[in-house]
């Protein structure tokens, strides 16, 4: 009793953080990213073997006890490959993520709460969609030059209008329920309502589409690396490390099938806690304790 | 503007531009709300009422609608008068919620879902008033208690949903009233009520009322609400205030043809006994796009003659504190 508040305040925080580990999926997959994460961050450590070390006579080997993953054409390691792989893969993904969020959020805002602008920014989309994805990453990675902060600024900017069309039309349903004229009567500033009121009801559709991008961003990476304007072919990343294995996927799966599944399981883990994070974050589809 | 009255609008006129031409919603409204008083204002679907409030908040959906004429003085508590017809964004923004505050019909959707009930009563606290989030959530404990939310401390921390129509009501009032506003306008506010519950937010709001020295400008269309709470009111038509007057002398002598047609469609003990179906005002409420020429009841007005639709009749004295807008008042 004596401050209801501070403790009202944390149990809040600390009950979202419990109900998302109670489920089960979620709880497996918050292990299986932490696991990619941790694999990434401390990649010389856990990696046997150099990842950048060519070895003529080991080239094509099946997985075996001295190459848990198999070789690559040139004898790589594919495990230690995979391993390091993770760190610029899981990076760019994470960063066009938020790029994407941080521009999609803004313009889709401007565009559903402001009928002014909207016109505006809504023919910038328009226009900007009109785009094939790929095209306009590359002409964006050729006229900022080939560096991995370009290729992120370049997909960030590419996926920026998938997140900003989803949420100028949420945006449009949500300007027009009572509870935001409800708290304009209440003299709450219009900066307030579109940042506080209006965003907060906006978290389950942008972390679904935000998970979607990470996916995309980690493929479109590899895409713009295989056509020579990503990082260089020799940095292993899941999205090349595929590309690469492609002619071989007859003879050597191996070297296209681990990487696959290093993707495979990051989006979809991600999803899934994208997921549980939506349910438990939105007080009515939370369970009651 | 007379040192007891708190709001006072005079001659408003809020139109809504649009393709299909000038709805005339709101067309010349006149009416003073005194301190410590309800001032109900009754009318059917589409008379402007809502849009007279709205006029008042400074809500009116941009660019369409537009205030064409007239004033809307209010003495804030330091007692200093704004016409907020005029007034900058900035003036509106900090009289709303704080020197007047609003609730409206839909309990069920005017709390924001994703937050706790205490959280959006601190919100408005912390927006006009400052001061740390621990005393903002100890005042909206205080105002849930006030609204008689039995196990206020628990429920503070409940969302909307959790909640029954009843009690959202209560939270909203709640709310409209943390920062202790002069002015209540409630728009419809037990229209999506059980009738139980009804008679409780009614008994509620009469008692803040008293402790709270507050005004009320309660809009409704239902005729059994204002006998329960209003202490005058004012009887709209296609936009205009066609007759206030004291509650009683309302009911007792109602002098609008309107009005008294309004008051012959509701049920009485010997049109039950009598077996008789309820009568009903014949004809619709005119379009306000396209008004009739001088009183715009005479269309369907039973006394009506030629000299009704010559020009626009003025709100005339039928007796002191009680006007009617009818040039036959003197022969009803």
């Amino acid at each position: 009793m004596s401050s209801p508040v501070t403790v009202q305040a944390g149990t809040d925080r600390w009950q979202v953080l419990r109900l998302l580990v109670s489920r089960k999926t979620v709880l497996i997959s918050l292990i299986v990213l932490v696991v990619l994460i941790a694999a990434a961050l401390l990649a010389p450590m856990i990696s046997p073997y150099d990842p950048y070390k060519l070895s003529i006579m080991n080239r094509l080997k099946a997985p075996s006890g001295a190459h848990w993953f198999g070789t690559d054409d040139f004898g790589r390691d594919v495990f230690s490959r995979v391993v390091y792989g993770g760190r610029l893969s899981l990076t760019v993904g994470f960063a066009v993520v938020i790029l994407s969020s941080v521009l999609g959020i803004a313009l889709g805002l401007l565009a559903g709460f402001f009928r002014g602008a909207d016109k505006f920014v809504s023919r910038l989309i328009d226009a900007m969609m009109a785009f094939p994805d790929i095209l306009l990453a590359i002409s964006l990675v050729a006229a900022l030059g080939p560096s991995v902060i370009n290729v992120v600024i370049a997909l960030g900017i590419v996926y920026t209008p998938r997140l900003a069309r989803i949420v100028r039309a949420s945006t449009l349903v949500i300007r027009e329920l009572p509870f935001v004229e409800a708290a304009r009567a209440l003299g709450v500033s219009t900066w307030r309502i579109v940042t506080v009121h209006v965003l907060r009801n906006l978290v389950s559709p942008i972390l679904v589409q935000g998970t979607f991008i990470f996916a995309y961003a980690i493929l479109a990476e590899a895409g713009l690396s295989f056509l020579g304007v990503g990082v260089s072919p020799d940095i292993p990343t899941w999205g090349t490390m595929i590309n690469a294995g492609q002619q071989y996927m007859g003879s050597a799966d191996w070297i296209m099938i681990f990487p696959g599944i290093a993707i495979v399981l990051s989006v979809l883990s991600l999803q899934l806690v994208g997921d549980g994070l939506r349910d438990v974050l939105d007080p009515r589809l939370r369970k009651e304790l | 503007m007379n040192p007891n009255v708190v709001l006072s609008v005079q001659g408003l006129k809020t139109w809504f531009h649009s393709r299909d031409g000038v709805a005339k919603s709101v067309d010349g409204v006149t009416f003073e709300l005194a301190k410590g008083e309800t001032l109900a204002i009754v009318g059917e679907s589409g008379s402007g009422k809502s849009v007279t409030s709205l006029s008042i908040m400074g809500l009116l959906p941009k660019p369409a609608g537009r205030i064409e004429a007239g004033s809307i003085h209010f003495r804030d508590r330091a007692g200093i008068e704004h016409d907020l017809a005029h007034a900058s964004a900035a003036t509106l923004r900090r009289i709303r919620g704080a020197e007047i505050a609003m609730i409206f019909q839909e309990p069920m959707t005017s709390l924001n879902p994703l937050y706790t009930v205490g959280d959006q009563i601190a919100e408005a606290v912390l927006q006009h008033e400052g001061g740390s989030r621990a005393a903002a959530m100890a005042r909206a404990r205080e105002m849930l208690e006030r609204v008689e939310i039995p196990a206020a401390a628990k429920r503070i921390g409940e969302y909307p949903h959790q909640m029954s129509g009843g009690m959202r009501q209560r939270v909203m009032i709640a709310l409209a009233l943390a920062c202790n506003p002069s002015v209540l306008i409630a728009d419809e506010p037990t229209t999506a009520l059980d009738v139980t519950v009804q008679a409780q937010i009614l008994d509620l709001l009469r008692r803040l009322q008293e402790e709270l020295h507050m005004s009320i400008l309660f809009i409704t269309h239902n005729l059994g609400v204002v006998a329960e709470i209003a202490h005058r009111v004012a009887v709209m038509y296609a936009g205009r205030v066609v007759e206030d007057a004291d509650v009683y002398d309302l009911f007792e002598r109602p002098t609008h043809p309107y009005t008294r047609g309004l008051l012959s469609c509701l049920p009485t003990d010997a049109l039950l006994a009598s077996g008789e179906r309820l009568r009903a005002i014949p004809g619709n409420v005119p379009s306000v796009l396209a008004l009739p020429a001088g009183c715009t009841f005479a269309p369907r007005c039973p006394l009506a003659d030629a000299d009704c639709t010559r020009a626009v009749p003025e709100l005339l004295p039928v007796r002191p504190q009680h006007r009617a807008r009818c040039i036959k008042v003197a022969t009803i």
